[in-house]
């Protein structure tokens, strides 16, 4: 075998220099790597996007602040948006994807590997881009400036009369870039999934988690063209003279909400639903249970995707669309709300019953789904179009999204990092650590998000670089900022058990967890070619079967 | 740790069976005395036997569950139901209420204290939808606290006692129990669509309400102009504090000669966007006398934060008054010919009108700017001294503004301000 031989030289080879490591990673087209150095650059560019929020809300602790002056503070919620959403939330998901999927189906690698990597570096450089600006661009005043129309770029402020300079345009570029970088990917998970399993593997025996990367895949390449397709229009706008968005002409501002929402709501279950894949895998190895109610589960998957692509509508409530087109949208954002409700339910059920060992990735997982629901259910508020022109671009919906993108996304996140990096890196995480983390994101996490639905009710308007004294939005707003530190304490602890294990952690072996999935069944990390032998599987939970040949879960299904 | 624990616990099981514990692989602790034939036949006995216990334990659970969901919103529904006579209530006290709007202090601009139909009408229906949202959170709270108590406790009692640590029951699913919480949130939502489409309809008039007055509000990066037709029919223009009498709709038009803005007073209305190229109408209606607070809720730029809103809710009278003194020409008083000169040789009558002796649109129109409260769209109280700073530098007050700085000399600020502080 090539690793028996590979393994016997090591003895007389010289260790790796630098620049040999660097190159062996950026030539690689294997999917673990990639994966990996995904959801490494990832989540550095979390600590930068965690950094601009953490300015922000020094700014904002105590009314009438002058610490940062408006078009920084409007350059940092502009890029705090763009980075959270394109280069922290999609290519970590994305990486995890990347890195589990062909693990978990059985395969060696993606269908497409080579594009894989396209897609790897093309996010690298639109993010690389993107913040380029803070050196190479022109904002309003000729000054150096990074982008400050917001993530959501709305025109007309993104026109030429408004926004001069070339900083609207580096936003543009930056996230075209990274865009079509989704695109390959999307398009390879999908190919590996429909394509790649191994024998036996029917659809309906996919590990759930590659249900949800399926539905995300395929949001990925309906929504993400669109943003594009618009993002070109307002390039031709900007430098070509082309009226798209001109309100001043026969353009139309508001068709840029629809082009923008058509991908952005879509957007938001690309965020959330990979998490809901982790807690799908989590829940049921700590529960110690098979998940229940499979099959629903991948109804109510499928049924997301497809009602998320008909309620984008509902962040332009206040747009004055009328009432016709505000009920519909507002019945549809009720409607998802079932398929959602389906799935929490079904994750207590999991629960329900199991011996429940609460490991760091279980303590996320569960924290995600007290905190989803909370962000679902102010959801539901915001879906009440008469309550959503009162809340609608209020601290109200900032609380709710981050209840969903950081309670949700991002503890699914930390679940799942916690979950595989003892099979990606063949060491354990302190679990002491872990639980630090866990308990300092938890807290800190509720002392910021939490008053936000108040400083909301009160008449907070989002976006604001400082407010006014007198409107009792004050002690709200010093909670939110105190939340800071104790977030930021648990990811410095975070990064120091990453350091830590890969230093002096203790050895993982093939399955830690005792979990049922084919990704445990080969060794940790696993070698190039994943798997000495293709698989071949007779139900979801392969190692369930194994360990219990004379009770497999085929007899169920 | 994990792995030895597992491990632990399947060799127990391996080693021990548990009599009263219905377990999937109960049949295969002693796999020899059992057939193969007759393995898959007895396993799927024992799985229905297995699932109907779990299943009827958990539609227990979940017909406690839509109990428990039912009393905690009904309690809620009828606080919310109990809302609307109160609000009718008030509204018929209307200008009589003697209670004062405050202009400082939690809750000026609050979407709880309403002051107006529409936003109290959004009140109530937001009071139903939070009770009915607090009813769902309790029950999947609770269910989600009783699961992780169950669930580590039963593990506690596995480790406890050596010899049952067998894994537990696998439940693989239950129709019954999966149609019931797809069905019952269908329903939930059907309601909530049905009571908003009625809210919305209250409230989103296509058309202005009877004996509404037509205030036309235009939105600019980082301040309001509002429009009123005056008695004898010529336009009173007037900037960032928009006078209402009390107790008659307005019908707010909107309209933006810039950017996309948000006109949002909470106590007043919810909001809507001023949008260039599109007409957007809103309707306040405000029982009381007093000062509204509010401000744009649309990122527009710079300083959206000092982009704030002041609505004057005025006794008719009060307010006829006060419309009538804003469609008089501008005061011209003899002792400040000096300033309105300045004022005129310099670019300020590019940007602000004065009704008389200038017309530029780009800025505030200052006919009766000393009869204004504010300046700076709200976030400056209007004195003589802020009003030098201003127009030395309204960059030092409002920075990134689109008002500049003409370098002029203080004696040259001072004669304007003396000039401009007659225009009562």
């Amino acid at each position: 075998m090539t690793h028996a031989s590979e393994s016997s030289t090591p003895a007389t080879k010289t260790p790796e220099s630098f620049w040999e490591i660097v190159g062996r990673w950026s030539m690689s087209v294997d999917h673990k790597k990639l994966g990996m150095m995904y959801v490494g650059a990832g989540l550095i560019f979390f600590l930068v996007g965690g950094l601009e929020a953490a300015f922000m809300r020094l700014q904002l602790a105590q009314a009438n602040l002058k610490i940062i002056d408006p078009e920084t503070f409007n350059q940092l919620f502009t890029m705090h948006g763009t980075t959270m959403v394109f280069l922290v939330g999609m290519p970590i998901l994305l990486g995890f994807g990347n890195y589990l999927l062909p693990l978990m189906v059985g395969a060696r690698d993606m269908a497409f590997p080579r594009l894989n990597a396209f897609g790897f570096w093309l996010f690298i450089f639109g993010g690389l881009l993107l913040y380029f600006s803070y050196i190479g661009s022109q904002g309003l005043y000729g000054a150096p400036s990074a982008p400050d129309v917001g993530w959501f770029a709305y025109a007309p402020l993104t026109d030429r009369t408004f926004s001069r300079g070339n900083s609207t345009d580096y936003w543009i570029l930056g996230i075209l870039v990274s865009g079509f970088g989704s695109m390959t990917t999307a398009i390879n998970f999908i190919g590996t999934i429909l394509c790649m399993r191994c024998p036996g593997m029917t659809l309906m025996r996919m590990p759930i988690m590659a249900w949800m990367m399926l539905v995300v895949a395929a949001l990925v390449l309906v929504a993400i063209p669109v943003l594009t397709g618009a993002q070109i229009m307002l390039l031709l706008d900007r430098s070509f003279g082309a009226h798209f968005f001109d309100p001043e002409t026969t353009g139309s501002a508001v068709l840029w909400q629809h082009l923008f929402w058509f991908f952005g709501h879509p957007e938001v279950y690309i965020l959330i639903l990979p998490a809901f894949g982790f807690v799908s895998e989590i829940l049921p190895t700590f529960s110690r249970k098979v998940l229940f109610g499979y099959p629903l589960m991948v109804a109510a998957t499928v049924s997301i995707g497809f009602i998320s692509l008909g309620v984008w509508a509902h962040h332009m409530f206040v747009v004055g669309l009328g009432p016709v087109l505000n009920s519909f949208f507002g019945a549809m954002t009720f409607l998802i709300s079932v398929p959602t409700g389906i799935k929490i339910f079904n994750w207590i059920a999991t629960m329900w019953g199991g011996r429940l060992r609460f490991a760091t990735p279980m303590l996320f997982a569960t924290g995600f789904i007290a905190m989803f629901v909370i962000g679902g259910l102010t959801g539901i508020m915001l879906a009440t179009v008469p309550l959503d022109w009162q809340l609608s671009d209020s601290y109200f919906v900032v609380g709710h999204f981050h209840y969903v993108l950081f309670g949700g996304t991002v503890f699914g996140i930390f679940g799942a990092l916690f979950y595989w990096f003892p099979k990606a890196t063949g060491k354990m995480l302190s679990e002491r650590l872990g639980k630090w983390t866990f308990w300092l994101l938890f807290i800190g996490f509720t002392m910021t998000f939490m008053p936000m639905h108040v400083s909301g009710v009160l008449g907070m308007p989002r976006r604001i670089y400082t407010y006014e004294a007198d409107r009792g939005w004050e002690i709200w707003n010093l909670i939110t900022t105190l939340g800071v530190p104790v977030q930021m304490a648990g990811v410095a602890i975070f990064l120091w058990n990453v350091v830590k294990s890969l230093r002096s952690g203790e050895n993982a072996g093939n399955n830690p967890w005792d979990a049922w999935t084919l990704e445990w069944s080969t060794t940790s990390p696993p070698p190039e070619w994943n798997f000495d032998r293709i698989p071949t599987v007779t139900s979801a939970r392969p190692l369930w079967d194994s360990a219990h040949p004379e009770d497999p879960d085929a007899h169920y299904e | 740790m994990g792995r030895e624990y597992s491990r632990t616990e399947r060799t127990v099981a391996e080693a021990r069976p548990r009599k009263n514990h219905l377990h999937r692989y109960t049949s295969s602790h002693a796999p020899n005395v059992i057939p193969t034939s007759g393995a898959r036949e007895s396993s799927s006995t024992v799985s229905s036997v297995r699932r109907l216990r779990c299943a009827s334990q958990l539609q227990r659970y979940t017909l406690l569950g839509v109990l428990f969901f039912g009393a905690i919103t009904s309690i809620g529904v009828s606080t919310a139901a109990a809302e609307v006579p109160q609000s009718q209530a008030s509204r018929s006290l209307e200008v009589c209420d003697p209670s004062v709007i405050p202009i400082s202090g939690s809750g000026v601009t609050s979407i709880l204290e309403s002051n107006s139909a529409p936003a109290r009408e959004v009140r109530s229906l937001g009071y139903l939808v939070v009770a009915i949202c607090a009813g769902i959170f309790v029950v999947v709270q609770t269910f989600l606290v009783l699961a992780i108590v169950r669930g580590v406790r039963a593990s506690r009692v596995a480790n406890a006692s050596a010899g049952s640590g067998a894994e537990p029951v696998q439940v693989f699913g239950s129709l019954p129990i999966e149609v019931a919480w797809t069905v019952i949130p269908f329903i939930i939502v059907f309601v909530l669509t049905m009571v908003t489409i009625r809210t919305i309809r209250d409230i989103d008039l296509t058309k202005p309400p009877e004996g509404a007055l037509t205030v036309t509000t235009i939105g600019h990066q980082w301040w309001w102009e509002f429009r009123y037709t005056a008695a004898d029919g010529s336009t009173v223009i007037t900037a960032n504090e928009m006078h209402i009498p009390a107790g008659r709709p307005i019908w707010v038009e909107l309209k933006s000669a810039d950017v996309i803005h948000s006109f949002w007073v909470p106590r007043l209305a919810g909001k809507l966007d001023v949008i260039p190229a599109k007409t957007n109408a809103l309707w306040i209606e405000a029982d009381v006398p007093g000062i509204y607070l509010g401000q744009c809720a649309e990122y527009c730029g710079t300083q959206h934060a000092h982009m704030l809103l002041r609505v004057y809710a005025e006794e008719p009278a009060q307010f006829d008054a006060w419309l009538a003194a804003q469609a008089a020409p501008a005061v011209e008083d003899a002792t400040v010919t000096v300033g309105r000169d300045t004022f005129t040789a310099f670019s300020c009558f590019n940007c602000h009108a004065i009704a008389g002796t200038s017309e530029g649109l780009f800025g505030p129109n200052l006919t009766h700017l000393a009869s204004r409260d504010t300046i700076g769209s709200g976030s400056i109280p209007l004195t003589r001294s802020n009003l030098v700073q201003w127009i030395l530098d309204p960059n030092t007050l409002k920075p990134g503004c689109n008002m500049p700085s003409l370098k002029l000399e203080p004696a040259q600020v001072e004669s304007i301000v003396d000039y401009l502080m007659t225009l009562k």
